[in-house]
Protein backbone atom coordinates (compact mmCIF):
# COMPACT_ATOMS: atom_id res chain seq x y z
CA UNK A 1 0.00 0.00 0.00
CA UNK A 2 2.95 2.55 -0.67
CA UNK A 3 2.68 4.03 -4.25
CA UNK A 4 5.63 2.88 -6.74
CA UNK A 5 8.73 4.86 -7.73
CA UNK A 6 7.66 7.83 -9.77
CA UNK A 7 9.33 11.14 -10.68
CA UNK A 8 7.63 14.38 -9.44
CA UNK A 9 7.31 17.86 -11.12
CA UNK A 10 5.14 20.56 -9.55
CA UNK A 11 5.14 23.34 -12.12
CA UNK A 12 4.67 26.50 -11.34
CA UNK A 13 2.67 27.58 -15.06
CA UNK A 14 0.14 25.72 -17.25
CA UNK A 15 2.78 25.64 -20.24
CA UNK A 16 5.52 23.99 -18.02
CA UNK A 17 3.09 21.48 -17.45
CA UNK A 18 1.94 21.28 -21.06
CA UNK A 19 5.74 20.52 -21.32
CA UNK A 20 6.33 18.01 -19.39
CA UNK A 21 3.55 16.13 -20.35
CA UNK A 22 4.61 16.10 -23.82
CA UNK A 23 8.33 15.26 -23.10
CA UNK A 24 6.36 12.01 -21.18
CA UNK A 25 4.06 11.22 -23.48
CA UNK A 26 1.93 8.37 -22.18
CA UNK A 27 3.79 8.27 -19.07
CA UNK A 28 2.09 10.49 -16.93
CA UNK A 29 -0.75 11.21 -14.34
CA UNK A 30 -1.93 14.59 -13.93
CA UNK A 31 -2.51 15.23 -10.37
CA UNK A 32 -4.97 17.78 -8.86
CA UNK A 33 -6.86 16.86 -5.54
CA UNK A 34 -5.30 13.29 -5.93
CA UNK A 35 -8.91 12.01 -3.94
CA UNK A 36 -9.14 9.49 -6.97
CA UNK A 37 -5.20 8.97 -8.12
CA UNK A 38 -3.47 8.63 -4.55
CA UNK A 39 -5.35 5.64 -3.79
CA UNK A 40 -5.20 4.05 -7.36
CA UNK A 41 -1.37 4.85 -6.34
CA UNK A 42 -1.36 3.67 -3.04
CA UNK A 43 -3.18 0.21 -4.48
CA UNK A 44 -0.30 0.37 -7.49
CA UNK A 45 -3.40 0.12 -9.63
CA UNK A 46 -1.82 2.62 -11.53
CA UNK A 47 2.40 3.27 -12.35
CA UNK A 48 2.74 6.35 -14.14
CA UNK A 49 6.58 7.20 -14.65
CA UNK A 50 5.65 11.01 -14.09
CA UNK A 51 3.13 12.87 -11.57
CA UNK A 52 3.05 16.25 -12.92
CA UNK A 53 1.03 17.66 -9.68
CA UNK A 54 -0.69 21.20 -11.23
CA UNK A 55 -1.54 22.03 -7.27
CA UNK A 56 1.30 24.69 -7.51
CA UNK A 57 0.24 26.42 -10.54
CA UNK A 58 -1.22 29.62 -10.01
CA UNK A 59 -4.16 30.84 -11.15
CA UNK A 60 -6.39 27.84 -11.54
CA UNK A 61 -8.49 28.59 -7.87
CA UNK A 62 -10.86 30.86 -9.77
CA UNK A 63 -14.81 30.82 -10.20
CA UNK A 64 -15.74 33.35 -12.09
CA UNK A 65 -18.86 34.39 -14.20
CA UNK A 66 -18.96 33.76 -17.76
CA UNK A 67 -21.18 34.86 -20.35
CA UNK A 68 -23.63 32.16 -19.85
CA UNK A 69 -23.20 31.03 -16.62
CA UNK A 70 -19.88 30.06 -14.21
CA UNK A 71 -16.52 29.50 -15.39
CA UNK A 72 -14.39 26.90 -12.75
CA UNK A 73 -10.96 26.67 -13.03
CA UNK A 74 -8.87 23.55 -12.45
CA UNK A 75 -7.47 24.33 -8.68
CA UNK A 76 -11.11 24.41 -7.33
CA UNK A 77 -12.20 21.91 -4.65
CA UNK A 78 -15.40 20.56 -4.46
CA UNK A 79 -16.33 21.85 -1.00
CA UNK A 80 -16.07 25.65 -2.82
CA UNK A 81 -19.96 24.38 -3.93
CA UNK A 82 -20.63 24.76 -0.63
CA UNK A 83 -18.72 27.98 -0.03
CA UNK A 84 -19.04 30.38 -2.92
CA UNK A 85 -22.02 32.02 -3.08
CA UNK A 86 -21.65 32.36 -7.02
CA UNK A 87 -22.88 28.22 -6.96
CA UNK A 88 -25.52 29.33 -4.57
CA UNK A 89 -26.97 32.04 -6.65
CA UNK A 90 -27.28 30.30 -9.97
CA UNK A 91 -26.77 26.66 -9.45
CA UNK A 92 -28.72 25.33 -6.76
CA UNK A 93 -28.85 21.65 -7.89
CA UNK A 94 -24.82 22.10 -8.12
CA UNK A 95 -25.55 22.90 -4.06
CA UNK A 96 -28.09 20.16 -3.32
CA UNK A 97 -26.22 17.90 -5.11
CA UNK A 98 -22.81 18.74 -3.45
CA UNK A 99 -22.98 17.12 -0.31
CA UNK A 100 -23.81 13.98 -1.87
CA UNK A 101 -20.02 13.97 -3.40
CA UNK A 102 -17.82 11.60 -0.72
CA UNK A 103 -17.41 13.61 2.44
CA UNK A 104 -15.92 16.93 3.94
CA UNK A 105 -12.33 15.70 4.46
CA UNK A 106 -12.77 14.61 0.50
CA UNK A 107 -14.26 17.62 -0.33
CA UNK A 108 -11.37 19.91 0.76
CA UNK A 109 -9.04 18.31 -1.80
CA UNK A 110 -10.76 16.75 -4.58
CA UNK A 111 -10.95 19.17 -7.30
CA UNK A 112 -14.79 19.54 -9.31
CA UNK A 113 -12.72 19.39 -12.55
CA UNK A 114 -10.52 16.46 -11.33
CA UNK A 115 -13.56 14.53 -11.11
CA UNK A 116 -14.82 15.50 -14.26
CA UNK A 117 -10.96 14.57 -15.81
CA UNK A 118 -11.21 11.01 -13.85
CA UNK A 119 -14.64 10.41 -15.23
CA UNK A 120 -15.87 7.69 -12.91
CA UNK A 121 -19.52 6.78 -13.80
CA UNK A 122 -20.62 6.56 -10.44
CA UNK A 123 -19.84 9.66 -9.50
CA UNK A 124 -21.75 12.69 -9.24
CA UNK A 125 -20.01 15.67 -10.83
CA UNK A 126 -19.71 13.83 -14.41
CA UNK A 127 -23.61 13.44 -14.14
CA UNK A 128 -24.22 16.85 -13.48
CA UNK A 129 -21.68 18.30 -16.10
CA UNK A 130 -23.96 15.99 -18.49
CA UNK A 131 -26.94 17.64 -16.89
CA UNK A 132 -26.30 20.98 -17.23
CA UNK A 133 -25.37 20.90 -20.42
CA UNK A 134 -21.11 22.39 -19.17
CA UNK A 135 -18.05 22.67 -21.62
CA UNK A 136 -14.70 21.65 -20.80
CA UNK A 137 -11.77 23.31 -21.71
CA UNK A 138 -8.47 21.52 -22.71
CA UNK A 139 -5.27 23.28 -22.76
CA UNK A 140 -2.76 21.62 -25.02
CA UNK A 141 0.68 22.64 -26.79
CA UNK A 142 -0.89 23.61 -29.66
CA UNK A 143 -3.71 25.86 -27.53
CA UNK A 144 -6.90 25.35 -26.11
CA UNK A 145 -10.18 23.71 -27.11
CA UNK A 146 -13.54 23.04 -26.02
CA UNK A 147 -15.77 19.96 -25.69
CA UNK A 148 -19.21 20.04 -25.57
CA UNK A 149 -20.31 17.65 -22.10
CA UNK A 150 -21.59 14.83 -25.17
CA UNK A 151 -18.14 14.49 -26.70
CA UNK A 152 -16.48 14.27 -23.48
CA UNK A 153 -16.98 11.37 -21.58
CA UNK A 154 -16.11 8.04 -23.57
CA UNK A 155 -16.26 5.09 -21.51
CA UNK A 156 -15.46 4.00 -18.00
CA UNK A 157 -12.77 6.57 -16.93
CA UNK A 158 -11.97 7.68 -20.28
CA UNK A 159 -12.88 10.94 -21.78
CA UNK A 160 -11.79 12.52 -25.11
CA UNK A 161 -8.76 14.52 -23.64
CA UNK A 162 -5.83 13.70 -25.70
CA UNK A 163 -2.95 12.33 -23.51
CA UNK A 164 -1.42 15.77 -24.16
CA UNK A 165 -3.67 18.03 -22.77
CA UNK A 166 -5.10 19.09 -19.33
CA UNK A 167 -8.75 20.20 -18.41
CA UNK A 168 -8.01 23.55 -16.98
CA UNK A 169 -11.63 24.89 -16.68
CA UNK A 170 -15.42 23.54 -16.40
CA UNK A 171 -17.77 26.07 -17.78
CA UNK A 172 -21.55 25.52 -16.63
CA UNK A 173 -24.19 27.30 -18.32
CA UNK A 174 -26.82 28.62 -15.62
CA UNK A 175 -30.10 26.57 -16.64
CA UNK A 176 -33.25 28.78 -17.15
CA UNK A 177 -34.78 29.80 -13.91
CA UNK A 178 -37.72 28.73 -13.63
CA UNK A 179 -36.04 24.97 -14.54
CA UNK A 180 -37.09 23.10 -11.17
CA UNK A 181 -33.89 20.57 -9.85
CA UNK A 182 -33.84 17.76 -8.05
CA UNK A 183 -30.78 15.31 -7.18
CA UNK A 184 -31.05 11.64 -5.86
CA UNK A 185 -29.02 8.57 -5.20
CA UNK A 186 -29.11 5.31 -3.81
CA UNK A 187 -25.54 4.30 -2.20
CA UNK A 188 -25.18 1.91 0.34
CA UNK A 189 -23.76 4.66 2.78
CA UNK A 190 -24.07 8.33 2.33
CA UNK A 191 -21.06 9.76 0.62
CA UNK A 192 -20.01 6.24 -1.13
CA UNK A 193 -20.37 5.64 -5.14
CA UNK A 194 -23.77 5.84 -5.84
CA UNK A 195 -24.92 2.47 -7.05
CA UNK A 196 -27.89 4.61 -9.28
CA UNK A 197 -28.17 8.15 -9.19
CA UNK A 198 -30.12 10.82 -11.17
CA UNK A 199 -30.16 14.55 -11.64
CA UNK A 200 -33.62 15.61 -13.12
CA UNK A 201 -34.74 19.07 -14.18
CA UNK A 202 -38.13 19.81 -15.30
CA UNK A 203 -39.79 23.38 -16.80
CA UNK A 204 -43.61 24.11 -17.40
CA UNK A 205 -45.33 26.41 -19.21
CA UNK A 206 -46.76 29.65 -17.48
CA UNK A 207 -49.97 28.12 -17.37
CA UNK A 208 -47.82 25.32 -15.38
CA UNK A 209 -50.47 22.90 -17.40
CA UNK A 210 -47.49 21.09 -19.43
CA UNK A 211 -43.77 20.38 -19.12
CA UNK A 212 -41.77 22.30 -21.60
CA UNK A 213 -38.00 20.79 -20.89
CA UNK A 214 -37.12 17.79 -19.14
CA UNK A 215 -33.35 17.02 -18.02
CA UNK A 216 -32.87 13.47 -16.89
CA UNK A 217 -29.34 12.49 -16.83
CA UNK A 218 -28.21 8.73 -14.70
CA UNK A 219 -24.88 7.81 -13.23
CA UNK A 220 -23.45 4.80 -11.80
CA UNK A 221 -25.86 2.94 -14.53
CA UNK A 222 -23.20 2.69 -17.42
CA UNK A 223 -19.37 3.20 -18.63
CA UNK A 224 -20.56 7.04 -18.66
CA UNK A 225 -23.17 9.31 -17.06
CA UNK A 226 -26.10 8.64 -19.92
CA UNK A 227 -28.87 11.21 -20.65
CA UNK A 228 -32.39 9.57 -21.66
CA UNK A 229 -33.57 11.49 -24.11
CA UNK A 230 -36.37 9.45 -25.07
CA UNK A 231 -37.79 9.99 -21.57
CA UNK A 232 -37.01 13.66 -21.47
CA UNK A 233 -39.13 14.26 -24.96
CA UNK A 234 -41.65 12.00 -24.18
CA UNK A 235 -42.42 14.28 -20.96
CA UNK A 236 -42.92 17.48 -23.27
CA UNK A 237 -46.03 18.60 -23.92
CA UNK A 238 -47.66 16.10 -21.43
CA UNK A 239 -49.32 17.36 -17.68
CA UNK A 240 -46.85 17.24 -14.91
CA UNK A 241 -48.01 14.44 -13.07
CA UNK A 242 -47.91 10.64 -11.61
CA UNK A 243 -48.99 9.43 -15.47
CA UNK A 244 -46.57 11.19 -17.30
CA UNK A 245 -43.64 10.79 -14.57
CA UNK A 246 -44.48 6.75 -14.18
CA UNK A 247 -44.32 6.66 -18.38
CA UNK A 248 -41.06 8.49 -17.86
CA UNK A 249 -39.66 5.84 -15.49
CA UNK A 250 -40.94 3.00 -17.80
CA UNK A 251 -38.83 4.31 -20.70
CA UNK A 252 -35.73 4.82 -18.21
CA UNK A 253 -35.93 1.36 -16.60
CA UNK A 254 -36.32 -0.29 -19.89
CA UNK A 255 -33.39 2.20 -21.94
CA UNK A 256 -30.77 2.01 -19.21
CA UNK A 257 -28.32 -0.88 -19.72
CA UNK A 258 -26.47 -1.07 -16.93
CA UNK A 259 -23.58 -3.65 -15.91
CA UNK A 260 -23.72 -6.20 -12.73
CA UNK A 261 -21.17 -6.21 -10.41
CA UNK A 262 -20.74 -6.42 -6.88
CA UNK A 263 -22.64 -4.06 -5.11
CA UNK A 264 -26.04 -4.36 -7.14
CA UNK A 265 -27.15 -6.25 -10.48
CA UNK A 266 -28.69 -4.72 -13.34
CA UNK A 267 -32.27 -5.50 -12.78
CA UNK A 268 -31.84 -3.42 -9.83
CA UNK A 269 -30.30 -1.20 -10.96
CA UNK A 270 -33.03 -0.81 -13.75
CA UNK A 271 -35.22 -0.92 -11.04
CA UNK A 272 -34.28 2.03 -8.81
CA UNK A 273 -33.28 3.92 -11.98
CA UNK A 274 -37.04 4.14 -12.59
CA UNK A 275 -38.35 4.70 -9.38
CA UNK A 276 -35.87 7.48 -9.04
CA UNK A 277 -37.25 8.81 -12.12
CA UNK A 278 -40.57 9.03 -10.64
CA UNK A 279 -39.44 10.48 -7.26
CA UNK A 280 -37.09 13.25 -8.61
CA UNK A 281 -39.40 14.48 -11.27
CA UNK A 282 -41.96 14.93 -8.55
CA UNK A 283 -39.54 16.57 -6.33
CA UNK A 284 -38.77 19.01 -8.75
CA UNK A 285 -42.64 19.71 -9.46
CA UNK A 286 -43.22 20.22 -6.11
CA UNK A 287 -40.65 22.96 -6.11
CA UNK A 288 -42.87 24.36 -9.03
CA UNK A 289 -45.89 24.35 -7.12
CA UNK A 290 -47.19 20.80 -8.12
CA UNK A 291 -48.35 17.82 -5.33
CA UNK B 1 16.37 12.79 -10.88
CA UNK B 2 13.58 14.26 -8.94
CA UNK B 3 12.90 11.75 -6.77
CA UNK B 4 14.27 12.96 -3.41
CA UNK B 5 12.97 16.71 -1.89
CA UNK B 6 13.28 18.51 1.18
CA UNK B 7 10.67 19.90 2.77
CA UNK B 8 9.42 22.63 4.92
CA UNK B 9 5.93 22.85 7.13
CA UNK B 10 4.81 23.25 10.28
CA UNK B 11 2.95 21.05 12.26
CA UNK B 12 1.18 22.00 15.83
CA UNK B 13 3.21 25.07 15.62
CA UNK B 14 6.55 23.79 15.45
CA UNK B 15 8.63 24.34 12.27
CA UNK B 16 10.15 21.04 10.47
CA UNK B 17 12.56 20.63 7.47
CA UNK B 18 13.34 16.61 5.74
CA UNK B 19 14.31 15.19 2.83
CA UNK B 20 11.80 12.94 1.74
CA UNK B 21 11.35 10.34 -1.24
CA UNK B 22 8.80 12.17 -3.51
CA UNK B 23 6.65 9.34 -3.26
CA UNK B 24 6.27 8.95 0.84
CA UNK B 25 2.55 10.03 1.45
CA UNK B 26 2.20 12.86 4.23
CA UNK B 27 0.68 10.08 7.06
CA UNK B 28 4.05 8.08 6.32
CA UNK B 29 5.94 11.23 6.35
CA UNK B 30 4.03 12.32 9.79
CA UNK B 31 4.49 9.21 11.50
CA UNK B 32 8.20 8.05 10.20
CA UNK B 33 10.29 11.10 9.45
CA UNK B 34 8.17 13.53 12.62
CA UNK B 35 7.91 10.99 14.88
CA UNK B 36 4.21 11.71 15.39
CA UNK B 37 2.74 8.74 15.32
CA UNK B 38 -0.71 9.75 16.89
CA UNK B 39 -1.90 9.87 12.98
CA UNK B 40 -3.20 6.43 12.44
CA UNK B 41 -2.85 4.85 9.07
CA UNK B 42 -5.69 2.36 8.52
CA UNK B 43 -6.87 1.88 4.71
CA UNK B 44 -4.48 4.18 2.60
CA UNK B 45 -7.20 4.87 0.58
CA UNK B 46 -9.35 7.61 1.52
CA UNK B 47 -12.17 5.34 3.23
CA UNK B 48 -11.54 5.19 6.87
CA UNK B 49 -11.02 8.25 7.74
CA UNK B 50 -8.19 7.51 10.66
CA UNK B 51 -5.56 9.41 9.01
CA UNK B 52 -7.63 12.48 8.93
CA UNK B 53 -5.25 16.02 10.40
CA UNK B 54 -5.97 19.52 9.26
CA UNK B 55 -3.66 21.57 6.55
CA UNK B 56 -4.04 24.92 6.21
CA UNK B 57 -6.87 24.80 8.40
CA UNK B 58 -9.18 22.34 6.05
CA UNK B 59 -9.68 18.08 7.30
CA UNK B 60 -7.62 16.36 4.89
CA UNK B 61 -6.62 12.11 4.51
CA UNK B 62 -3.31 12.74 5.12
CA UNK B 63 -2.75 8.99 2.99
CA UNK B 64 -3.82 10.73 -0.04
CA UNK B 65 -1.27 14.01 -0.36
CA UNK B 66 2.02 13.32 -0.83
CA UNK B 67 4.70 14.93 1.80
CA UNK B 68 5.90 16.87 -0.64
CA UNK B 69 2.52 18.86 -1.38
CA UNK B 70 2.38 19.75 1.96
CA UNK B 71 5.64 21.62 1.47
CA UNK B 72 5.22 25.12 3.05
CA UNK B 73 1.67 24.47 4.28
CA UNK B 74 0.88 24.49 8.23
CA UNK B 75 -0.41 21.36 9.82
CA UNK B 76 -2.11 20.06 12.79
CA UNK B 77 -2.27 16.72 14.10
CA UNK B 78 -4.15 15.28 17.28
CA UNK B 79 -0.49 15.83 18.94
CA UNK B 80 -1.75 19.69 18.42
CA UNK B 81 -4.68 19.00 20.60
CA UNK B 82 -3.79 18.77 24.32
CA UNK B 83 -2.14 21.47 26.08
CA UNK B 84 1.73 21.35 26.08
CA UNK B 85 1.25 20.46 30.12
CA UNK B 86 -0.54 17.26 28.94
CA UNK B 87 -4.57 18.75 30.13
CA UNK B 88 -6.75 16.96 27.51
CA UNK B 89 -8.56 19.37 25.00
CA UNK B 90 -11.86 19.62 25.29
CA UNK B 91 -12.94 17.36 22.74
CA UNK B 92 -10.64 15.02 23.72
CA UNK B 93 -12.30 14.61 27.19
CA UNK B 94 -15.89 14.49 26.25
CA UNK B 95 -14.72 11.40 24.47
CA UNK B 96 -13.08 10.06 27.18
CA UNK B 97 -16.32 11.06 29.44
CA UNK B 98 -18.70 9.63 26.97
CA UNK B 99 -16.83 6.20 25.71
CA UNK B 100 -16.32 7.91 22.58
CA UNK B 101 -14.02 5.20 22.16
CA UNK B 102 -12.81 1.33 22.56
CA UNK B 103 -9.40 0.67 20.86
CA UNK B 104 -8.95 4.03 19.93
CA UNK B 105 -7.28 3.40 16.40
CA UNK B 106 -9.85 5.83 14.52
CA UNK B 107 -10.10 8.37 17.46
CA UNK B 108 -7.26 10.46 15.70
CA UNK B 109 -9.31 11.06 12.85
CA UNK B 110 -12.59 11.82 14.46
CA UNK B 111 -11.12 14.03 17.35
CA UNK B 112 -9.76 16.47 14.36
CA UNK B 113 -13.20 15.94 12.18
CA UNK B 114 -14.86 16.90 15.31
CA UNK B 115 -12.59 19.98 16.27
CA UNK B 116 -13.02 21.31 12.66
CA UNK B 117 -16.81 21.03 12.69
CA UNK B 118 -17.05 22.69 16.06
CA UNK B 119 -14.96 25.31 14.94
CA UNK B 120 -16.88 26.26 11.61
CA UNK B 121 -20.10 25.20 13.77
CA UNK B 122 -20.25 25.59 17.23
CA UNK B 123 -23.87 24.32 17.43
CA UNK B 124 -24.41 21.35 15.11
CA UNK B 125 -27.33 19.38 14.61
CA UNK B 126 -27.07 15.68 15.35
CA UNK B 127 -27.86 15.40 11.42
CA UNK B 128 -24.52 17.66 10.64
CA UNK B 129 -22.62 15.56 13.35
CA UNK B 130 -23.93 12.61 11.28
CA UNK B 131 -22.90 14.19 8.16
CA UNK B 132 -18.95 15.23 8.87
CA UNK B 133 -18.90 12.08 10.82
CA UNK B 134 -19.77 9.88 8.13
CA UNK B 135 -16.20 9.96 6.33
CA UNK B 136 -14.80 7.94 9.38
CA UNK B 137 -15.07 4.37 10.04
CA UNK B 138 -15.41 3.22 13.91
CA UNK B 139 -15.21 -0.98 14.36
CA UNK B 140 -15.95 -0.71 18.24
CA UNK B 141 -18.62 1.69 19.57
CA UNK B 142 -21.51 1.52 16.88
CA UNK B 143 -21.37 5.46 16.46
CA UNK B 144 -23.47 6.26 19.51
CA UNK B 145 -21.03 7.15 21.79
CA UNK B 146 -19.23 9.28 19.37
CA UNK B 147 -22.14 11.06 18.70
CA UNK B 148 -22.54 11.83 22.40
CA UNK B 149 -18.86 12.81 22.40
CA UNK B 150 -19.04 15.45 19.87
CA UNK B 151 -22.17 16.83 21.62
CA UNK B 152 -20.92 16.59 25.10
CA UNK B 153 -17.49 18.62 23.46
CA UNK B 154 -20.10 20.93 21.60
CA UNK B 155 -21.88 22.41 24.42
CA UNK B 156 -18.67 22.13 26.39
CA UNK B 157 -16.79 25.21 24.17
CA UNK B 158 -19.71 26.57 24.07
CA UNK B 159 -19.51 27.33 27.85
CA UNK B 160 -22.29 25.84 28.66
CA UNK B 161 -21.73 23.57 32.54
CA UNK B 162 -23.03 20.11 31.43
CA UNK B 163 -21.18 17.20 33.64
CA UNK B 164 -20.97 14.27 31.65
CA UNK B 165 -23.05 11.54 33.04
CA UNK B 166 -20.72 8.72 32.72
CA UNK B 167 -23.02 5.99 33.37
CA UNK B 168 -21.77 2.57 33.41
CA UNK B 169 -22.51 -0.14 30.94
CA UNK B 170 -24.43 -2.67 31.82
CA UNK B 171 -22.89 -5.82 29.96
Amino acid sequence: MKPPVFDYHDPRTVEEALKLLNDNAGECKVLSGGQSLMPLLNMRLVRPKVIIDINRIEGLNYVRPWEKGLAVGAGVPQQAIERDRQFADRFPILCEAARHIAHPQIRSRGTICGSVAHADPAAELPALVMALGAEMVAAGSNGTRTIPCDEFFVSFFTTSLLPNEILTEVRFPAPPEEMAWSFLEVSRRHGDFALVGVVAGLSLDQARKAITEARLVYFGVGPTPVRVKEAEQLLVGQAPGGTAFQAASDVVSKGLDPDNDLHASAEYRRSVAGTLTRRSLDQAWRKLGGN
Amino acid sequence: MARNRTIQLRVNGVDHEGTVEVRKTLSDFLREDLGLCGTNIGCEHGVCGACTILMNGETVRSCLLLAVQADGMELMTVEGLASPTGELHPIQQAFRDKHGLQCGFCTPGFLMTTYKLLQSNPNPSLEEIKEWLAGHLCRCTGYEDILESVKLAASRLRGENITAQTQPKSS
